[in-house]
C-alpha cells in the first residue's frame, strides 16, 4: 500500500446523540467527505477531502456537526511549517505550481489594525447623522484644474465623464467564471439599487446582465476575454486591468473545468479549455503604450466614459500611478496585496506585491506633489474588510473603495480559500448548476445591500463623531488618524502621527 | 518650552465683530475696539487683533506690509529682500504705546512697497501673484520674520493679549476706515506668538474666524497642491488660503465661492433645474476638497468689501445687525448693540448663507 504523505488538516467532529442521520451533510458537500453506511447504519466522513467550508455545519439540523483543525501534528518546527512540509510533499508528487484562492492569509501586518481614528471633544461639536444631513456620495472621474463659469453664471468648462456613487463603495472585480452567474446578478441587482457599480472582471459581460450596463464596470485584461464593440459600450466605465493584488506580474487563471457552456459564450472561447491570461498586456510594454489603450477604448466609447486602470500595489506603485495619472486614466485602481482571487499561484499570492495602506499613502502623496491628484480618481482594493478600515482608507486619501471579499462573505462565502476547485458548495466560486442554484439572487442582492447600507450607516457615524458631515472632508483628512506601535518610517510613509503626538 | 505656532496645531474658540459702512464714512478704531471688547469672557488672553480697511488713503496705491522681527538679522535679510524686489514709497515702525497686558513685542515694522517694474516683468506674474509669492518667501525662508499683513489701503493688527488691550497697543483710536474686523481669541494652549493671533491676512484678504475645523487637513493638502504653505497649521491661515485660491485665482465671483466653501447639500442639487444642477455638481466634484466642514463662523475682509458666513449646519453663533448704510456682524447681539444700541434689524444668518457688504463706491482694485 503507497505511503499517504498529506495528512487531513480537519476533523469533522459527529455528536451522535444529536445526528438523526438526515444525510443531509452527504447531499450538501460537494467534496463528497460525508456518506452514510446502511450496513451499520452510520455517517461516515472522509476528512482528507474536507476544506472546512462550514456548509455542512450551517444546514445540520440538530447541530450536531462541528469542523475544527485535526490535532494530528507533524513535529513543530519553527521554521519549516507543517503548511510548508505538506506544500513540499504535494509538490513532490504533482511536480507542479501550487495553486491557491483567496487573499493572501499569512501573518503580515494590517496596517488598519494600528491605524486608531479620531473623535470631537468640547472644542467641536459632533455631528449625529441620524439628525443632521451626512453625505457620503462620491464622483470619480477626471477633474479639471479650474473651473469657469459664464457670464450668466452657467458652467463653461466641460468636465470628463465621470461615475457618480451614492455610497463610497463599490464591488471589484470578478469575472464570471471565476464565480456564479447567480453571484453575478446578485452583485449586478445590488450596485443598481445602492446607486453604486459592479466589476465584471475580465470574464465578459453575460447577455443576460446587459439591462444592469448603467451601474456595471466592464473591465478589459490582458486576455481580453469577452472583450467586444457591445461590450465597452455597454458599461458606464471601462477598466483595463494592468495587474491584481493577489498575483502581481502574471494574468487572470480560470479552470477549465469551470469553462462551461455559458462561460465559453460571454468569454467567447473554447468550452472547457483553461483561460489563462498572458501576463502582461502584449500590447503594452510601456507607459506610452498604456496611454494608447485608453484612448483606444475613449474612441471606441466616443469618449463618453470614465477609463480606470487597476494595478497591483508593487514596490515602485507611486511613481506608476503618476505614470498612469499622466496616461489619460480618469480613475487609478490600486489592488492591495491581500485582495482575493478565485486562483493564483501560492508562492505568488504570499508572496509578491505589498499592503494597500502603505500603496494608498504613497501614490496619494506622490500625485499631490506633482500637483495632478486632481486628475484622477484614487480607487484602493485589495482587503477592506469593515466600514472603520473604509474610513482610514478615505482619511489616507482614496475617493471610493472597492471590496470583492466581503461582498462574497455577504453572498455566503466562508473563506475556505478553494476556489479553484470549482466545488464550491455556497454556488459563489463555481459553475456546477446543482451548486449554482444554491445561490439565490434574490436573497443575494438583498444581503449584498444589507452589508453595504450597514457599511455606509458606521462610516456616517464616524464621520459624524469627527465633526465631518460630508465625505469629501474626510478623504485625505489624515490629521483624523494616529498610528498606534509603528515606526518612524512606517508614520512617515503613512504621513500620519502617532497616537499621543 | 512649548511648540509654537506652525509646530503644532492648534484649535481655538474665539469672538469676531466686524462694521462696515457701506458708504465709505470713516469709522474710527475705537468703534471695533468698543465692540470687542464686550466680548470678554469669549477671548482668554493669548491673541486679539483687528483689521482696517480704507486707513491709508494716502498711499492706497501701494501695497502696505506690516512684519514682525525677533532678530535685526532677521530685519536685515528681509528689508535686503525687499529692496531688492520692490521701491519703498514709506516705512516706519508702527506706533504702538506701552500698555501693561501687551509684553514681549517683537521689533514691529511697516513697509509702503510696489513691485520694481523690471522684477514684476521678468516674474511674469500678475502684480498680486508676485505681491503674494514675495510674502510667502519671507515667511517661510526668514527664520524669525514674518508678514503679517500685505494688502492696499488696509492693515492688520495683532498681538498676544486680550483684543481691547491689543486695540490700545496698536492706537488703533487714531486709524479710521469704512471697515474693520476684529478677532479675541480662545486658544486650547498657550503658543505665546504674535503671529498666531487673527486676523490671518494675504494681501487684502483677511480672516478672523471663530470655530474649529474638521476638514483642516483635507483643506490644507489640496491648497498645497496648488503651491500655498500652510505654516501654522491654523484654520484660519488655511481659509483665508481657500478664499485667495479661488476668488483671485480662479476668478470664482464670492457668491459662487461660498456654494464650494459650504457646498449645498446633494438633496438640494438633485432638485436643481440643469444647468445650475450641474454646476453645483462640478463645485463639489472639482473643488470637494476645499469645502470647509466642522464648526465656523468667519468674516473675510476684502477690498471693497466684507463677507459674513457661518458653517453648512450652522454650529457657531453669528448675528447681523443693520443701521442705515451700516452693517454689522458679531459673534454675540451685544457686541453690536455696544456700538449700535437700536439697529434698524437684527438677525441670525443662516447657516451656509452669506452676507456679502460691499462698498458702493467700489474698492481700490
Amino acid at each position: 500500500m503507497p505511503v499517504n504523505y498529506i495528512q487531513p488538516q480537519f476533523l469533522v467532529l459527529r455528536n451522535t446523540d444529536r445526528c438523526i442521520k438526515c444525510r443531509v451533510c452527504e447531499r450538501q458537500c460537494s467534496n463528497e467527505v460525508h456518506s452514510y453506511d446502511v450496513d451499520g447504519d452510520v455517517m461516515l466522513a472522509d476528512e482528507s477531502k474536507c476544506v472546512d467550508c462550514q456548509r455542512c455545519v450551517s444546514l445540520c439540523p440538530t447541530h450536531a456537526l462541528a469542523i475544527t483543525e485535526t490535532p494530528n501534528q507533524l513535529r513543530k518546527n519553527a521554521n519549516w511549517s507543517s503548511q510548508l512540509i505538506y506544500e513540499a510533499y504535494r509538490q513532490a508528487e504533482s511536480g507542479a505550481v501550487l495553486l491557491s484562492a483567496m487573499g493572501n492569509p499569512q501573518p503580515f501586518p494590517v496596517y488598519w489594525d494600528k491605524i486608531v481614528l479620531n473623535a470631537s471633544q468640547v472644542t467641536n461639536p459632533s455631528i449625529d447623522p441620524i439628525r443632521e444631513p451626512m453625505e457620503t456620495r462620491v464622483i470619480l472621474g477626471s477633474k479639471p484644474r479650474k473651473l469657469e463659469l459664464n457670464d450668466d453664471g452657467s458652467l463653461k468648462t466641460k468636465l470628463a465623464p465621470s461615475l457618480q456613487l451614492n455610497v463610497p463603495i463599490m464591488f471589484s472585480a470578478m469575472s464570471y467564471g471565476s464565480i456564479s452567474k447567480n453571484a453575478h446578478e446578485s452583485l449586478a441587482r445590488a450596485a443598481t439599487e445602492l446607486g453604486t457599480f459592479y466589476n465584471t472582471g475580465e470574464g465578459g459581460l453575460h447577455e443576460d446582465f446587459y439591462k444592469y450596463g448603467k451601474n456595471t464596470i466592464v473591465q478589459v485584461a490582458s486576455g481580453r476575454f469577452g472583450v467586444h464593440p457591445g461590450f465597452l459600450r455597454a458599461g458606464a466605465a471601462i477598466e483595463i486591468k494592468m495587474g491584481q493584488g493577489a498575483k502581481p506580474g502574471i494574468g487572470g487563471h480560470l479552470p477549465g473545468a469551470k469553462v462551461k457552456e455559458d462561460v465559453s459564450r460571454t468569454r467567447m472561447i473554447p468550452l472547457g479549455s483553461d483561460a489563462i491570461s498572458p501576463a502582461p498586456h502584449h500590447d503594452i510594454y510601456s507607459i506610452e503604450d498604456l496611454r494608447q489603450l485608453v484612448y483606444s477604448l475613449k474612441e471606441a466609447t466616443r469618449y463618453t466614459k470614465p477609463i480606470f486602470v487597476k494595478i497591483a500595489a508593487v514596490h515602485n506603485v507611486a511613481a506608476i500611478a503618476s505614470g498612469i495619472a499622466r496616461s489619460g486614466a480618469d480613475v487609478i485602481v490600486i489592488d492591495g496585496f491581500r485582495g482575493g482571487t478565485g486562483a493564483a499561484p501560492t508562492r505568488i499570492r504570499d508572496n509578491v506585491g505589498i499592503p494597500i495602506e502603505l500603496a494608498l499613502a504613497a501614490v496619494d502623496q506622490r500625485l499631490r506633489d506633482e500637483g495632478i491628484r486632481n486628475d484622477v480618481s484614487v480607487v484602493v482594493a485589495g482587503s477592506i474588510r469593515c466600514a472603520s478600515d473604509a474610513v482610514k482608507a478615505i482619511a489616507l486619501g482614496a475617493d471610493a473603495i472597492y471590496i470583492g471579499t466581503g461582498a462574497l462573505l455577504a453572498l455566503g462565502c466562508h473563506l475556505c480559500r478553494d476556489c479553484h476547485s470549482g466545488a464550491c458548495n455556497w454556488g459563489i466560486a463555481t459553475q456546477r448548476p446543482e451548486l449554482v442554484k444554491r445561490l439565490n439572487p434574490e436573497v443575494g442582492y438583498k444581503r449584498l445591500i444589507n452589508l453595504v447600507q450597514a457599511w455606509d450607516h458606521e462610516i456616517k457615524e464616524m464621520m459624524g463623531g469627527m465633526g465631518i458631515n460630508a465625505i469629501e472632508s474626510l478623504r485625505g483628512n489624515r490629521l483624523m488618524l494616529r498610528g498606534i506601535g509603528l515606526n518612524q518610517k512606517e508614520l512617515e510613509i503613512l504621513g500620519i502621527s502617532h497616537a499621543g503626538e | 518650552m512649548l511648540d509654537m505656532e506652525g509646530q503644532v496645531r492648534i484649535p481655538s474658540g474665539c469672538a469676531i465683530s466686524g462694521i462696515i459702512s457701506r458708504s465709505g464714512k470713516s469709522i474710527p478704531g475705537s468703534e471695533i475696539i468698543k465692540s470687542i471688547s464686550v466680548m470678554h469672557d469669549r477671548s482668554n488672553g493669548l491673541g486679539g487683533g483687528f483689521a482696517g480697511y480704507g486707513i491709508y488713503p494716502q498711499y492706497k496705491d501701494l501695497y502696505a506690509l506690516h512684519v514682525f522681527y525677533y532678530n535685526n538679522k532677521a530685519k536685515e535679510l528681509t528689508e535686503e529682500f525687499i529692496n531688492k524686489h520692490f521701491e519703498i514709497g514709506y516705512l516706519n515702525s508702527i506706533e504702538t504705546r506701552k500698555h501693561p497686558n501687551i509684553t514681549d513685542e517683537p521689533i514691529i515694522m511697516r513697509y509702503f512697497i510696489t513691485p520694481l517694474q523690471n522684477k514684476l516683468r521678468g516674474s511674469m506674474l500678475d502684480e498680486r501673484e508676485f505681491v503674494a509669492q514675495c510674502v510667502m518667501k519671507i515667511n517661510s525662508q526668514f527664520e524669525g520674520a514674518y508678514v503679517f499683513s500685505s494688502g492696499k489701503n488696509m492693515g492688520v493688527f495683532k498681538a498676544v493679549g486680550f483684543p481691547e488691550d491689543v486695540g490700545e497697543f496698536y492706537r488703533l483710536e487714531e486709524y479710521s476706515g469704512y471697515l474693520w474686523t476684529a478677532h479675541g481669541r480662545y486658544p486650547t494652549n498657550t503658543p505665546g506668538w504674535w503671529g498666531g493671533a487673527h486676523p490671518f491676512g494675504l494681501l487684502d484678504y483677511t480672516i478672523v474666524h471663530n470655530g474649529e475645523i474638521s476638514s483642516y487637513d483635507a483643506n490644507r493638502r489640496f491648497l498645497e497642491m496648488y503651491g500655498y504653505k500652510c505654516k501654522l497649521l491654523t484654520d484660519t491661515e488655511a481659509i483665508t488660503y481657500i478664499f485667495d485660491f479661488l476668488n483671485r485665482k480662479n476668478k470664482l465671483p464670492l457668491e459662487e465661492v461660498v456654494n464650494i466653501v459650504c457646498a449645498k447639500f446633494w438633496t438640494e442639487i438633485d432638485n436643481m433645474p440643469e444647468a445650475q444642477r450641474l454646476k453645483h455638481e462640478a463645485f463639489r466634484s472639482v473643488y470637494g476638497g476645499l469645502l470647509i466642514n466642522g464648526p465656523f463662523s468667519i468674516i473675510l475682509g476684502f477690498d471693497g468689501g466684507m463677507m459674513a458666513l457661518n458653517d453648512r449646519l450652522k454650529l457657531r453663533g453669528m448675528v447681523a445687525a443693520e443701521k442705515g448704510d451700516t452693517l454689522y456682524v458679531a459673534s454675540e447681539e451685544c457686541a453690536i448693540r455696544e456700538i449700535c444700541p437700536s439697529p434698524d434689524r437684527v438677525w441670525a444668518p443662516k447657516g451656509g448663507e452669506p452676507i456679502i457688504a460691499r462698498l458702493e463706491k467700489g474698492g481700490n482694485n
